[in-house]
């Protein structure tokens, strides 16, 4: 049994799969994630996968500050996802809602909706840093396991030149 | 040796669970490696499909409430255990007796899993499942007819229908026409590019499997692994008489059976990093106006060969 669930957390830790949910970001942070799996920063070695469907997702990836119309669709999306799961919020939009903030067409931030694990501040943030983020949360799945999410909060720091 | 014993050993050992199991996950990760290194990528690590089968079955399940539920947890069932079949089927080792299958069951057990992708995406009663198991119907139809072709046309040209048989016959250009013509329907069988568009990822979601989760995906995972290693295997076993080769030791056999499926593999893999995919229009007419010619050509001189000449 211990076996077992050694066995269990490193396959978690190792292979992290992703969906990727858009709550009304500008594009910009959805430009980085590709980047992250693209050539060049390559996030298929660390196993992570971005998949089809929010079913085959262990990592809920959300970008954007949470309008008005995208609230309901992210807290559907995030009870399609099953269970052990996480939830990385990309770019300064779903953590304070950056610069829209006060705008009324906002519900935002995202922590208001669903519970978060891993922020990944910057606008956008670095291919670097997201992938950074999601390791991170893949780690905090593989720790936590089956047990429901307790809220603790992770800021990953931007490695390498900061960006405005 | 006992039969019963001998067919047991063929499906639980060699070519059967022991050594397909391992072997499907070797060859997913060859598939993926493969399409990182065309791309300029790392590619995942080596036990990548291992830990991705770990971790799904580690994963809970939407509740799937009465008989509709039962029914669909049911198809990812069948189609490992047919694709389980298939592979331990397979006349890897030479004359070793036991249960002797022939090219008809083998080709039975090789098109069920399809078939269970196609229920299980009506079942599954997603829009997007639905959409991917129309079209996984419509391509099933067109490489179908082909596959089915060049399989007649190598058995015509044998005169037989055993398994066995076939895996010891004389080359003849009959047979490397159809064994092409079965390279050529592959790819559509095993889902990648050209002919991916049954389960086209981003598109359509994950097509028929887009409601399924946790140890329901990772049988068909599993089950898609198990497929690699059935219909590499069949174009192997075919191939390896071509090659001239001493059949005489069943160690020999094995490792040249495990080498030419890797060979197979990789060719269908660079394919799929080359190609991009096809729409359904396009796919349907690749294999009904451009494939089927040649296997007609193949299947009508195996007879013309087989009755005239």
């Amino acid at each position: 049994m211990k076996f077992w669930k050694r066995l269990m957390c490193t396959a978690r830790r190792k292979s992290p799969w992703l969906f990727h949910m858009n709550a009304g970001s500008c594009n910009g942070c959805d430009i980085e994630i590709v980047a992250a799996l693209a050539p060049r920063y390559d996030a298929e070695q660390l196993g992570v996968l971005l998949q089809g469907s929010p079913r085959h997702a262990d990592i809920l990836v959300v970008t954007g500050p949470v309008t008005r119309t995208a609230v309901g669709a992210v807290k559907t999306v995030y009870d399609q996802v099953c269970g052990p799961k996480a939830v990385v919020a990309i770019g300064s939009c779903p953590a304070t809602t950056n610069v829209f903030i006060d705008s009324r067409t906002l519900v935002g931030p995202l922590d208001k909706h669903v519970p978060v694990d891993v922020y990944v501040p910057g606008c956008p943030p670095r291919p670097d840093a997201i992938v950074a983020g999601v390791v991170k949360a893949a780690t905090i799945l593989a720790e936590r396991g089956s047990d429901p999410p307790t809220p603790e909060m992770v800021i990953v720091e931007t490695p390498g030149e900061v960006q405005p | 040796m006992n039969p019963l014993l001998t067919a047991l050993a063929r499906f639980l050992i060699f070519p059967g669970l022991l050594f397909a199991v391992p072997a499907a996950w070797f060859f997913l990760w060859v598939e993926r490696k493969a399409v990182a290194l065309m791309q300029e990528r790392v590619g995942p690590p080596f036990m990548q499909p291992f830990w991705d089968f770990v971790k799904l079955l580690g994963k809970a399940t939407p509740p799937r409430p009465g008989i509709a539920g039962f029914i669909m947890r049911a198809w990812p069932l069948i189609a490992v255990s047919s694709a389980a079949g298939a592979v331990g089927l397979l006349p890897v080792l030479p004359a070793s007796g036991g249960f002797e299958g022939d090219l008809i069951l083998l080709l039975a057990l090789l098109e069920l899993p399809s078939m269970c992708i196609i229920a299980a995406g009506f079942s599954s009663r997603s829009i997007f499942g639905e959409i991917g198991s129309a079209r996984e119907a419509a391509l099933s139809v067109s490489y179908n007819i082909v596959f089915l072709l060049a399989i007649v046309s190598i058995a015509a040209s044998q005169h037989t229908f055993r398994l066995e048989a076939l895996a010891s016959m004389h080359p003849s250009f009959l047979t490397v026409l159809g064994i092409i013509a079965i390279l050529a329907c592959l790819p559509a069988k095993l889902h990648i590019n050209p002919f991916s568009l049954p389960n086209a990822e981003q598109e359509i979601y994950a097509g028929p499997m887009t409601e399924y989760a946790g140890p329901e995906l990772a049988m068909w995972e599993l089950s898609h692994g198990l497929e690699w290693v059935a219909a590499t295997g069949l174009v192997a076993t075919l191939i390896a008489p071509h090659l001239a080769l001493a059949w005489g030791t069943s160690l020999l056999a094995g490792c040249i059976f495990v080498a030419l499926s890797v060979a197979v593999v990789l060719l269908l893999s660079v394919l799929a990093a080359a190609t991009a995919r096809l729409a359904i229009d396009s796919s349907v007419r690749f294999y009904w106006q451009c494939t089927l010619i040649f296997a007609v050509l193949a299947v009508s001189s195996a007879l013309i060969v087989r009755f005239w000449l």
